[in-house]
């Protein structure tokens, strides 16, 4: 090291004054491992195994945040985005329900109220299942918190509807309509918001999952190198090509970081595998289903509302969204659902024949339900009300038959779904099993090889 | 839907008919359609002046090439007339049945209990009274629940015969189709809560919110004459009877008719103060049918006659005096020719 001459200075620097005793001891210490080959010795041994141990144990550690992760995707977030698509779907079909029991009137069967009932019960007990794993969720509370003020509001105006209609008046009809409105136009919404915090939540343990531990990797090729350089160092200075201990110690962090690489490698093409073909299809299938019931519940309340709701152009307002929600679903034309829609892009994304059978059945069943609904809308609009109800909720050949083949076809698709998800984030997490115990154990053994090949060499000085 | 008709229809006319408008373009318009209709009007009874007294020529649609006629009585139908069947209603004797548009959703009027799915109401029994009198059979109906938007296509498509809907004869519509005459006079009237401190169309709204349909006659009235209520609109008057009972509204301004069918659902409101409108009823036909307009004037004659025992009487006492008092007799009839 070399001091710049003060400018111009001709007085020598002030003496530094004596360090005391204690100080004194230390430097002469570290002089000596700075000089003497015993002394370098044992600094390289203390670095490697240093090295060693910590990549094991940012291994271990960024392993296990990774597995856990994955844990949290398979055990938390996809279930309970999988209960908040049920909520959402439940309570559509709460609302669907009630129209066609409505419609039905005192002919209601029990089989129609109990589907309404099972819908409701099964919304609210999803909703305190979720409630109680929304701590870290501020949006998932809120909405839950919003859900649960309005489901009773909701099931009271229905209940009315109910009543009035029993008693042959027709403002059972407007109760029923003001019913639907609050499940559109607040329920459905506050339950999607829910939908898609939970959805969100998932995409972010995705994301912790698929990660790739840099840490773990760099301190594993630091390890290396000084590994290497240690050995050439003593190659250089010995004649000695092999020292076993370090050379051990190469190996053991071979291991590990080829382990870590491959074994990381394969968790995130499975959970990328899980998240492309099961999470997302979940997504799209879950928004056909939601927009097949939406649409039935508009088929239904043409009926009940019966032209009392227009649009802006002056057409039924129920009938108009009911169009609407079909384009979304499958499009206009052909056979084949529309590219862009909803079952295009569930089609898309099954990644079997049996998960595109579901969908192409479930196309099928639609294009059914639009043709049946166009003779029914028919009749309807001719005044033909006694001709039109049946074919609307009727047992056999009624737009009604068809929904069910459809919504059951979506169910068939969503399951099928489910189990492919399951199946590849299960693989996924499994790819990471041991990593995390086997690098802690094999950087162990790797930095006492370290440390015996290095006693090795120290101990050609005594 | 009645609620869902105001919102279909053009302006209407205002308070009392008889008093135009005063508007040029309106007046020229209303003078063409009158023309129109007196000529359609003319071949079925050549003995008849195309134009009658009754048609006042006004200094604006002089300027007008067509006959100078105003729209100052749209309810002023054809006379009576059963002496020989007409192309419509020989039409109607051939088929055996009257095809009749009519509502399914208006309560007292023309309502679908849901439980039998029998249809019932003022209008229904007065289309069975044409029934009878044509085809001699007052259940050889075929009921035809037409929507509101789909009352004038209806008709001029040929798919009904008649249309007895609670429909308001107006200007705006007689270009369209005929009526019959006027049958029953609405007008817009205040619905409370029985023992509410509203208790008519006046300074007792002050502060209180009141419930109309949307594009109804009634929103109009209260964005003129608000008196100091805050106004809540709804797709349908059932709608604010909703709002009533929950408590988000506290009086409702509608039709008298229709009121009537909302207080005959909950006993607990009521129609108060005095109707401030009137609004003629009409059975509505195609402007080519003339013979069946007078048949069915001829119906509605007999209908009213009798006095207090008359089927009108009969059928108000049976479907609205409980909730609409104070009429005793029914509307007089007014004719062009």
């Amino acid at each position: 090291m070399s001091y710049p001459q003060p400018a111009g200075g001709t007085a020598p620097p002030p003496p530094t004054p004596d360090p005391p005793t204690g100080r004194r001891e230390a430097v002469d210490r570290l002089r000596a491992v700075a000089t003497t080959e015993p002394g370098r010795l044992r600094a390289i041994g203390a670095l490697l195994a240093l090295l060693l141990v910590a990549f094991g144990a940012v291994t271990a550690w960024q392993v296990a945040d990774r597995a856990s992760a994955a844990d949290a995707v398979v055990g938390r977030s996809q279930p309970l985005s999988a209960d908040a698509a049920d909520a959402y779907r439940s309570l559509a079909d709460a609302d669907t329900t009630a129209a066609s029991g409505f419609l039905a009137g005192s002919r209601e069967s029990p089989a129609v109220r109990q589907r309404y009932e099972k819908d409701i019960a099964l919304a609210s007990g999803l909703l305190v299942k979720a409630a109680a794993n929304a701590e870290d969720s501020d949006t998932a509370r809120r909405q839950i918190s919003r859900l649960n003020e309005l489901l009773p509001r909701y099931t009271g105006l229905v209940e009315s509807a109910r009543a009035n209609n029993r008693q042959g008046l027709p403002l059972g009809g407007a109760y029923l309509r003001t019913a639907g409105d609050l499940m559109r136009d607040d329920l459905l919404p506050a339950a999607r918001e829910l939908y898609e915090a939970e959805t969100g939540r998932l995409g972010s343990d995705y994301a912790d999952a698929k990660s790739w531990p840099w840490a773990a990797l760099g301190l594993g090729l630091a390890a290396l190198g000084a590994l290497g350089w240690a050995q050439r160092r003593t190659y250089l200075r010995t004649n000695r090509v092999f020292n076993h201990g370090m050379l051990a110690a190469t190996a053991t962090a071979v291991v590990v970081l080829l382990w870590l690489v491959v074994g990381h490698a394969l968790a995130r093409s499975d959970l990328e595998g899980s998240s492309t073909e099961g999470a997302r299809s979940l997504q799209v299938l879950t928004e056909a289903r939601i927009g097949s019931l939406q649409a039935r519940g508009d088929e239904n309340l043409t009926l009940v509302a019966r032209g009392a709701v227009l649009t802006e152009n002056k057409d039924d307002a129920y009938e108009a969204s009911y169009r609407d929600g079909m384009r979304k679903l499958v499009g206009e034309g052909g056979a084949a659902a529309a590219p862009g829609t909803l079952l295009a892009r569930a089609r898309d994304l099954a990644d079997d024949s049996e998960g595109r059978d579901a969908v192409d059945a479930a196309v099928r069943g639609v294009r059914e339900w639009q043709a049946r609904h166009a003779e029914a809308r028919a009749a309807d609009d001719s005044g033909d009300y006694d001709r039109a109800l049946p074919k609307v909720i009727g047992e056999k050949g009624s737009t009604g038959e068809s929904f069910d083949r459809v919504d059951e076809q979506l169910r068939r698709a969503l399951t099928h779904e489910q189990a492919d998800f399951r199946a590849a984030a299960d693989d996924g997490r499994g790819a990471l099993a041991g990593l995390a115990a086997g690098a802690v154990v094999l950087a162990v053994l790797g930095a006492a090889g370290a440390v015996l090949g290095i006693g090795r060499r120290l101990s050609e000085y005594r | 839907m009645p609620g869902g008709l105001k919102g279909t229809q053009g302006p209407k006319s205002p308070g009392r008919p008889g008093i135009s408008r005063g508007r040029p373009l309106a007046l020229a318009t209303t003078a063409a359609v009158c023309a129109l209709v007196a000529t359609v009007a003319a071949p079925a009874g050549p003995e008849r002046p195309a134009r009658t007294a009754r048609d006042r020529v006004t200094t604006v649609a002089a300027e007008a090439p067509a006959a100078p006629v105003t729209c100052t009585d749209p309810e002023a139908s054809l006379r009576p007339g059963d002496a020989a069947d007409g192309p419509a209603v020989r039409r109607i004797k051939s088929r055996g049945r009257l095809i009749a548009g009519v509502d399914q959703d208006s309560f007292r009027w023309g309502y679908r209990n849901p439980s039998t799915g029998e249809l019932s109401g003022f209008d229904i029994d007065l289309t069975r009274a044409i029934a009878k009198d044509i085809l001699g059979d007052a259940d050889k109906v075929t009921f035809l629940a037409i929507p509101t938007s789909q009352r004038i296509p209806a008709l001029e498509k040929g798919k009904v015969d008649l249309i007895a809907r609670t429909m308001s004869i107006t200007c705006d519509r007689i270009r369209q189709v005929a009526f019959s005459t006027a049958y029953f006079v609405a007008g817009q009237q205040i619905l409370a809560p029985r023992g509410s401190s509203v208790t008519a169309f006046d300074d007792s709204l002050t502060g209180k919110k009141v419930c109309a349909a949307k594009g109804a006659t009634a929103e109009s009235k209260l964005r003129d004459q608000p008196h100091g209520a805050r106004l809540v609109t709804v797709p349908n008057q059932l709608d604010c009877l909703v709002r009533l009972q929950l408590g988000q509204v506290d009086a409702v301004l509608t039709d008298n008719a229709l009121g009537a069918g909302l207080a005959a659902q909950d006993p607990s409101v009521e129609l108060v103060g005095k109707p401030f409108t009137t609004d003629p009823y009409g059975v509505a036909m195609n402007l080519r049918d003339v013979d069946l307009v007078r048949r069915v004037n001829k119906v509605l004659d007999d209908y009213r006659g009798g006095g207090d025992n008359s089927p009108w009487m009969r059928a108000y006492t049976k479907w609205l005096a409980a909730d609409l008092k104070g009429i005793t007799a029914p509307p007089v009839p007014k004719y062009r020719d």
